[in-house]
């Protein structure tokens, strides 16, 4: 008996292939990354804010020209990490500079937790686009001081540690105190 | 001998490649089920500004999106900045029921882990997103995340 003919399978390869970059180029492995926030409850008009004293505070004013005021004096966003740093690590006991509280925190041990709050206002007319710089540059300052502190402690930097307890052990060490105000309407949308 | 010299005189033999296929099938499969085509197709302009202090949103499933922008299709919703929900353009006052419907077709447990994202484009003027916050907070869906682009961290100033 005769043997019937091979089918020429060498270009089902080829078909694959071009299966397959096509699916590559259409679908989009979904990477969505972002800088995540907590916002806090809705207001309670019956309570009164607390008083913070003016050395625990860090303002940040935007205007709709998307300028900063940082603390009172014009700045710029580029020297923003650094002051943020040094207000929330207050390194040398500086009296303008925020208190410091001891707590005893696991795995830290009493921890000089610093009452600072940075507070963030902006206009409704300021751009998206410097708000979230705004947010990354702070956000970027308090995974700096968490980095210093975990490479201190634990010989690690702060993404790299894989037990949560120690990870929650630095976030409590240094929270993040970022409080939003309401917007302000001054400079109008436009 | 003859017989055996006429065997050896094909030169190399072809290589199999029957099952190559097969592989990039498998490939192909692979990327088919790790992939997402994207579930909303954009009716606004959205083009997020770049950070560098990224979190990856863990959970998929436990996400809802609200995408901010100049409408695409101005004919429709102006020219204005617009809210887009689901697949239609929306004011700031639907986001409750978007909130709830999004909270029902969830399960009990994971709903206070749901996070918003929020897709807005870099141009958008405060006003509205302060608005969105607001109302995020009236329905306490707190948790949220703005979603952002991965910056250099030489270009994140070049742009100013």
């Amino acid at each position: 008996m005769r043997k019937p003919p091979e089918i020429n399978t060498g270009s089902m390869a080829d078909i694959s292939f071009l299966l397959l970059t096509f699916f590559l180029l259409t679908s989009s492995i979904n990477t969505d990354k972002g800088i995540f926030r907590k916002l806090p409850p809705p207001a309670d008009p019956t309570v009164k804010p607390a008083d913070i004293k003016d050395r625990n505070i860090f303002t940040v004013l935007i205007n709709k020209n998307d300028r900063l005021l940082v603390e009172g004096k014009p700045a710029d966003i580029t020297m923003l990490r650094q002051q943020a740093k040094e207000f929330l690590s207050n390194p040398a006991d500086d009296p303008e500079l925020p208190e410091k509280k001891l707590e005893a925190i696991a795995f830290l041990g009493d921890y000089p937790v610093s009452k600072g709050v940075i507070s963030i206002q902006n206009d409704r007319g300021t751009s998206y686009n410097m708000y979230i710089k705004v947010q990354n540059e702070l956000t970027a300052a308090i995974n700096e001081l968490r980095d210093e502190l975990a490479m201190n402690k634990f010989n690690r930097k702060f993404d790299e540690l894989t037990d949560p307890d120690l990870v929650s052990a630095v976030q409590k060490a240094i929270p993040i105190s970022i409080s939003e105000a309401e917007p302000v309407d001054i400079g109008g949308q436009q | 001998m003859a017989r055996f010299k006429s065997k050896k005189s094909g030169g190399v033999p072809a290589i199999n490649t029957g099952s190559m296929s097969d592989i990039i099938f498998m490939f192909l499969f692979f990327f088919m089920v790790i992939t997402t085509i994207r579930e909303n197709t954009l009716i606004v302009k959205v083009k997020v500004p770049t950070a560098t202090e990224l979190q990856k949103l863990e959970k998929k499933s436990l996400v809802s999106y609200i995408y901010v922008g100049l409408p695409t299709k101005k004919e429709l919703a102006g020219s204005g900045t617009r809210i887009q929900l689901n697949d239609q353009y929306s004011t700031v006052d639907d986001i409750g029921n978007f909130l709830a419907l999004e909270r029902q077709s969830r399960d009990e447990a994971d709903r206070r882990k749901l996070t918003t994202s929020l897709k807005v484009d870099m141009e958008t003027k405060m006003g509205i997103v302060a608005d969105i916050k607001q109302e995020l907070r009236k329905f306490n869906a707190l948790l949220i995340s703005y979603s952002t682009r991965k910056a250099n961290e030489g270009k994140l100033f070049s742009g100013q």
